[in-house]
């Protein structure tokens, strides 16, 4: 099972052995972005036709099943339509910056795949501070969104950027604050080592996972949910309100122009996933000691599945929130929680040398209280009181 | 031979960025073109094995100036210039003489620090562990001052950005 677990790492060495010692880095850096590129590209056209059919399920339809066995060639057809559509660009419109946002959404996302860790051994490069790199690279998309919507030289346009850049810059704050506790507990800003500190065993086998944690599953969570917001989806999807501003800052895209925005979009919520997987799932690690022997790449592979499925179901179960909402939900309730998690993840990492018996017990009990009953009191206050019961005059 | 060619790009895309954000004619287009040359100085930056500048410049600078200066640029005056205003400033040479003492001073201190005159050090790479380390030990008067002036500004920013309570008098009927 070791050499179907280093498959991938064992045939890049040996093509790159074919060529001379001095551009073998090179080879290899290329090998992995040609890997890299077609996978999370067939990812994206798998989600989607997944995507539709879970949620016509979900909602007591078929979904697509036209188009070959099971309307899985369904991506291929939405392909060709979206590549021969005529591409409209609007008369007054900023002809540079309406060409170019698309680019600079779908380009910089790309790069965030080359520090994930896929499998054992096998993220693109190795970086010291990975995570910093992460979101060093996303950081470009609020740009690429304000340009699409300064551009289309469109009121629906503008505002639907707005929106969005608003919604991004406020769920940036969580998504960030929530990695924290696990980059402290790890000592490292590097996702292999991130990895690495949590392929330990415990009781019965099962494995040290951040998740397993207290701070671990509410950081899980924190991140998920800002997750969702970052990239635009339901029920965070208002930028694309179509009830209040047609299509937001997607309004004036037509053809591979919009089908390049879905991708990007798309492909950032995978990046995001594969970091939540990396960051708090374990990584490529089996998640019980007796399951080791599948291969590494499958368990990140299983788990990133899972959470995509996650992601679809949420889609399918919320409805859309109000803009006030959203942004106080993430203010008023997401920020405090994940400021608090970041003490729940210090309270862990000090009381880690606790040996008297039921140390375990306590300290589980201490840190999941210090998530707790603050999500419960936060929860209270920001509902307010309940109104009181309703009186019917005439209806009795 | 290849640092040389990357190190012409990075420095040929932070210059046009730059030279173009004080020419073009639109203010958005300015701001858009200052992204650009911020994230020409973060490569630069990380050709210099500065990983953790070069990636905190990316961060700070286009993922959140550059978004703040188009805010303002659009909440204040508009991003159309009226054609016949030129960009230009009254007094030109002014300018000029300004950047050209600055650069002078710069290239005055630089040559004149001791440090030209050391080898350059084998190994000229911060990890982010030691620039950890050094934040939270050496550094970390200067660390929580920023701190407190940053919580201090942002608390002065939402006192600012709170709604006027209501008036509690009741108007006259």
């Amino acid at each position: 099972m070791k050499g179907l677990d280093q498959i991938f790492i064992t045939i890049g060495h040996l093509i790159a052995g074919w060529f001379p010692a001095s551009v073998r880095p090179l080879v290899l850096a290329v090998l992995a972005i040609a890997c890299i590129m077609p996978v999370f590209g067939l990812c994206f056209a798998l989600t989607t036709i997944v995507e539709r059919k879970v949620l016509g399920r979900m909602q007591n339809r078929y979904g697509p099943n036209r188009v070959g066995i099971w309307g899985l060639l369904q991506p291929m057809a939405d392909g060709l339509k979206m590549l021969t559509k005529e591409d409209i660009v609007p008369f007054s419109a900023d002809k540079t910056l309406h060409f170019l946002a698309p680019l600079v959404l779908t380009v910089p996302v790309w790069l965030a795949f080359a520090v994930l860790p896929f499998g054992r051994g096998m993220s693109a490069i190795n970086l010291d501070s990975a995570i910093l790199f992460f979101f060093a690279v996303g950081s470009a998309s609020e740009l690429a969104v304000f340009m699409a919507g300064w551009s289309s030289q469109n009121k629906y346009s503008l505002v639907g950027a707005m929106r969005a850049i608003a919604q991004m810059i406020s769920y940036e704050v969580p998504l960030v604050l929530s990695t924290v506790p696990v980059l402290m507990l790890a000592g490292s800003l590097s996702l292999n080592d991130i990895v690495a500190a949590q392929g330990t065993y415990t009781y019965a086998g099962l494995a040290r996972w951040n998740a397993f944690t207290p701070w671990g599953l509410a950081g899980l969570l924190l991140f998920l949910i800002a997750a969702t917001a970052e990239s635009n989806r339901s029920p965070f999807d208002l930028p694309e309100g179509e009830s209040e501003i047609i299509a937001g800052f997607l309004t004036e895209y037509s053809g591979f122009k919009y089908a390049l925005f879905f991708l990007g979009e798309y492909l950032g919520l995978f990046a995001m996933t594969g970091l939540a997987v990396t960051l708090y799932l374990g990584g490529w690690h089996a998640p019980f000691k007796w399951l080791e022997w599948i291969p590494s790449w499958l368990w990140f592979g299983a788990k990133f599945g899972a959470l995509i499925f996650l992601f679809i179901w949420v889609r399918a179960t919320l409805p859309r929130l109000r803009l006030d909402q959203l942004l106080n939900f993430a203010w008023r309730f997401l920020v405090p929680l994940s400021l608090i998690n970041l003490l729940a993840g210090a309270v862990w990492y000090w009381t880690g040398v606790w040996n008297f018996p039921a140390a375990v017990l306590v300290r589980w009990a201490l840190s999941a209280a210090l998530v707790a009953f603050p999500y419960h009191w936060l929860g209270q206050a920001l509902r307010g009181p309940l109104p009181p019961p309703r009186t019917y005059s005439y209806a009795e | 031979m290849p640092n040389e060619i990357v190190f012409l790009l990075c420095a040929t895309i932070t210059l046009a960025g730059a030279i173009a954000a004080m020419t073009l004619r639109n203010l958005v287009h300015c701001a858009l073109c200052a992204a650009g040359a911020f994230a020409g100085l973060a490569a630069l930056y990380l050709q210099l094995n500065a990983e953790f500048a070069g990636f905190a410049q990316l961060l700070v600078y286009v993922g959140a100036i550059a978004i703040l200066i188009v805010f303002t640029v659009l909440l204040t005056r508009g991003a159309d210039i009226q054609p016949g205003a030129s960009s230009a400033s009254p007094a030109p040479w002014m300018g000029v003489l300004v950047g050209a003492l600055v650069f002078a001073g710069l290239v005055w201190a630089i040559l004149a620090s001791p440090n030209l005159l050391r080898l350059p050090p084998p190994a000229a790479q911060a990890p982010v562990k030691k620039i950890g380390e050094q934040l939270m030990s050496q550094y970390i008067m200067p660390l929580e001052t920023i701190g407190l002036l940053l919580t201090a500004a942002l608390l002065g920013a939402v006192v600012i950005a709170l709604r006027e309570p209501a008036k509690t008098e009741t108007p006259a009927r």
